[in-house]
């Protein structure tokens, strides 16, 4: 099961806990999984069917393209931050 | 200037060829969008707010419409009102509906300078003219000038649908997250890891602090400007002055609610944008007014409408509160950072959080940061947006806690210090990345090692840390049939990258880089690029190219595979030649090639497409500087003596550009340090609008800045490239701010430190310290 790091501001849908598991062999089956575990949290990241704008993921120190379909691994680390914006 | 080492393979990158368009641009030839005029041009003016906030009772247009020479006018009735749909839009995150609220006011002005209606008239005096005969009744409102005072209790409230949402750039009107209450505060995020309580109890030393920094402009020398056609078919063409045509079309096409596709936009040379020309706010007014007056319409903005109307960058609210042991290990970091974000939601509050801290191991942290809404323009991105804020915050913490120790500033960055896998503030590790070269390559540079003598003078240091940009380029490498070719990009050149992409170009192709001629585009010429913008254009659009030229390179191979009737893989390429393996034939250049490809197959196009990634994906940078200053301290002037900057560049493709951004990135952190300001009046007007009285630096001010190269290979980009745009601007406030408490010991924690700034502190100082004597007589 891949490791989700939960944004400090988003622990209040998982009970607190900063790092929660969950499976998919991308990131929106991952999402799907942890709506399952943790209600609400899809509304968070999810809109329109793809993660929102202003949401950037860090799958194993790397932040894809794909969206919704960035592929994840068994032992991924998953990072949800905020999309930022150069000059 | 230190000269970089190049790769030894290398024949093209790592030299100094002359920049092609610096000839136009030296004898005046070059096209800018205040150059471009059409048959039957019409002059287009603004109507702006003279108040900070205010509700619109009426306006009234028709003595300006009777003004002989008027042809058409504008107001917020005419353009269609637009849902709020967050887009992204290359590096932007965009609220469309905030968007075309900031291009034209609709029931409020929310700034000194908003646009209220705009005129298209036979003359821009006429026009002018026409403006001023508009009528506009106000209802007066309070403003907020300050994240500090927007964010209390009972603050007047600027936007009645925004409630705070976590974890969010924007926000939604309407939206029902958060306290369910009108907030000034569209967003807060947090990150936070580790023990704070315990890392703070583990600390020898603490410091804590409040930290202040002023609105400031990117001070690009070309205004605004669009020049727009809307022909009988519906097509709209637009000529402007922007860093990306892409962003223009798509914001242009969301304002007003018409097809992408129905619009071309054509960028005219850029004279500098930092960020500023990241978003639009002259196309649509000038796209509707030709569309109503069925001329082509031109608008140019005046210094005064840029800086009161386009988007400067964000004022700031910092607290720190740092920690460390006697042997100099940071042990917790607190940090609250509040972001003005203009009239409208999205100040670079989260890159500002996610940088501070960057170049440090940090186990047990916690950083709080706020979008806060104020009645100033809305702000626009500027060179490392959010980062230098929130680094002059920490660096000046950071230097505090080093003297408090006992241990050389410089020293304890190099203890400190992020290397690959080490946890970012936001939570991924670093890959490879090079602070701690830069911290190395300051220490050892004959500047650090010099002394520093005489009165009242001191020396600083302070690091900082970027992301560098990847997203959407596309690039065509043709090959023509002498021999030359041409490289075709949709990536507006600010910074010399057309040079560059050439450079990589003839690289590839083994061609001397004056054979090879790079373009930009205009949106119908070119595949979808994103901005100019996040330090992206010679890492991912010279990725683009890079890879175009191979292909065109693969292309080339089996051409020279026909003629000597071998197969492809029978062809090798190196130093300028194909040849064929394992027989006798002469080797043909390239250009002798190109002469044979009419007779097999026809002409050689390389293309490339490519994703580099979300902003931050492609690779980090790093910078550290070193600054001597004199201060006077009956004055409160500073004068700059000498000052150093050390970049991991991961590779200099073209040294001297690289030095050039190294030390424009430079000068405009010590213009913020030292002297530039938005001055508003207590009704929020700003009262100094132009260039006499917001004072950027020039060349009388500063001394030659001495550019370190440091070359950490990225291991994202095949030449190893890394954006080199914009941290440059990162360290530069809080070095000086860290020299002036070495000259005077005094420690200044509000920006800029000009001399009223500096000599009220240095009269604080001295009464404080007289009062403490006579305590203690």
């Amino acid at each position: 099961m891949a490791t989700v790091v939960i944004p400090a501001l988003l622990r209040k849908f998982t009970d607190g806990k900063d790092r929660v598991t969950a499976n998919g062999r991308n990131f929106g089956q991952l999402v799907d999984d942890l709506e399952r575990q943790f209600p609400g949290l899809r509304e968070q990241l999810i809109e329109d069917g793809d993660v929102k704008p202003s949401i950037a993921v860090s799958i194993d120190g790397d932040m894809g393209t794909g969206g919704v379909l960035e592929p994840v691994r068994e032992s991924s680390e998953v990072f949800i931050l905020p999309a930022i914006g150069g000059g | 200037m230190s000269e970089s080492s190049p790769h030894e393979n290398f024949k093209v990158i790592g030299t100094r060829p002359i920049r092609p368009d610096g000839v136009d641009k030296v004898t005046g030839r070059a096209l800018y969008g205040a150059d471009y005029a059409l048959p039957g041009m019409l002059h287009g003016c603004v109507l702006r707010s003279p108040y900070a906030h205010a509700r619109i009772k009426s306006i009234n247009i028709a003595k300006a419409l009777k003004h002989p020479g008027v042809k058409a006018i504008v107001t917020a009735e005419d353009f269609p009102v637009v849902k709020g749909v967050m887009a992204q839009v290359g590096e932007l995150i965009v609220n469309t509906h905030y968007l075309s609220l900031n291009i034209m006011a609709r029931e409020k002005v929310l700034y000194d300078g908003h646009a209220i209606a705009a005129v298209a008239a036979t003359s821009r005096h006429i026009a002018q003219e026409a403006v001023e005969l508009i009528e506009v009744e106000y209802e007066v409102l309070e403003p907020v000038m300050t994240a500090e005072d927007a964010m209390k209790p009972g603050a007047p409230i600027l936007l009645e649908e925004v409630r705070t949402k976590l974890m969010e750039h924007r926000t939604d009107p309407g939206s029902q997250e958060g306290p369910d209450r009108p907030s000034n505060v569209p967003g807060h995020i947090r990150f936070e890891r580790g023990d704070l309580v315990a890392g703070f109890r583990g600390a020898d030393f603490i410091v804590e602090r409040e930290f202040s920094t002023a609105t400031v402009h990117q001070g690009y020398i070309e205004p605004q400007n669009a020049l727009a056609l809307w022909s009988a078919d519906g097509h709209v063409t637009i000529y402007c002055s922007t860093q990306g045509s892409f962003n223009v079309r798509t914001l242009t096409a969301s304002v007003l609610c018409i097809p992408e596709g129905s619009i071309r936009v054509v960028p005219a040379e850029i004279g500098g944008g930092f960020g500023g020309k990241t978003t639009v706010y002259l196309e649509p007014v000038a796209a509707l007014l030709s569309k109503k007056s069925g001329r082509p319409v031109k608008m140019v903005m005046t210094r005064a409408e840029v800086l009161r109307a386009t988007g400067p960058t964000s004022g700031t609210k910092m607290k720190v509160k740092m920690g460390a042991t006697r042997d100099g290990k940071i042990t917790a970091a607190e940090v609250w950072l509040a972001y003005e974000a203009g009239a409208f939601p999205g100040s670079p509050f989260a890159p500002g959080a996610m940088c501070t801290l960057g170049p440090y191991v940090v186990e047990n942290l916690r950083i709080d940061s706020f979008d806060v809404v104020v009645n100033r323009p809305k702000v626009a991105a500027y060179r490392a947006p959010g980062s230098p804020a929130s680094a002059f915050a920490c660096e000046t913490v950071i230097d505090e806690l080093a003297e408090k120790c006992g241990i050389d500033p410089l020293e304890f960055r190099l203890r400190n210090g992020a290397h690959e896998g080490t946890p970012q503030p936001a939570g991924p590790a670093f890959k490879k990345i090079g602070f701690v070269e830069t911290v190395e390559a300051i220490r050892d540079s004959e500047h650090y090692r010099s002394k520093i003598d005489g009165p009242n003078r001191g020396r600083g240091v302070a690091s900082g840390f970027w992301f560098n940009g990847g997203l959407q380029s596309s690039a065509t490498v043709n090959i023509h049939t002498d021999g030359t070719v041409s490289v075709v990009t949709g990536s507006v050149d600010i910074g010399g990258t057309r040079a560059v992409q050439a450079m990589i170009a003839a690289e590839v192709l083994g061609v001397a880089v004056e054979d090879v001629r790079a373009l930009v585009a205009d949106t119908d010429s070119t595949g979808h690029t994103d901005v100019t913008g996040g330090s992206r254009i010679a890492l991912a659009t010279g990725m683009a190219v890079y890879e175009a030229a191979h292909d065109a390179l693969t292309q080339l191979k089996t051409r020279a595979a026909k003629l000597w009737e071998k197969k492809p893989h029978e062809v090798a390429f190196s130093d300028g030649a194909f040849t064929a393996i394992g027989n006798g034939v002469p080797p043909l250049t390239l250009k002798q090639l190109a002469t044979r490809l009419a007779r097999t197959g026809g002409p050689v196009t390389g293309r490339a497409t490519l994703n580099a990634g979300a902003v931050g994906a492609v690779g980090n940078a790093f910078a550290t500087v070193c600054v001597d200053v004199e201060v006077d301290p009956d004055t409160g002037k500073v004068r700059i003596l000498r000052c150093t900057i050390a970049q991991d560049v991961g590779r200099a493709l073209h040294p001297s550009y690289v030095e050039g951004q190294m030390q424009g990135a430079m000068a405009q952190g010590i213009g913020w340090a030292l002297s530039e300001e938005y001055f508003y009046d207590q009704k929020g007007v700003l009262r100094n609008s132009g260039l006499l009285d917001y004072r950027m630096p020039t060349c009388l001010d500063l001394p030659m800045i001495e550019a370190l190269i440091v070359e950490v290979a990225n291991p994202n980009h095949p030449l190893g490239v890394r954006g080199v745009g914009e941290v440059g601007i990162v360290p530069p406030m809080a070095a000086v701010a860290n020299a002036i408490y070495r000259a005077i010991g005094v420690r200044m924690t509000e920006l800029p430190m000009s001399p009223p700034h500096l000599l009220k502190a240095i009269l604080d100082r001295r009464n404080q310290a007289v009062t403490q004597a006579a305590a203690a007589d």
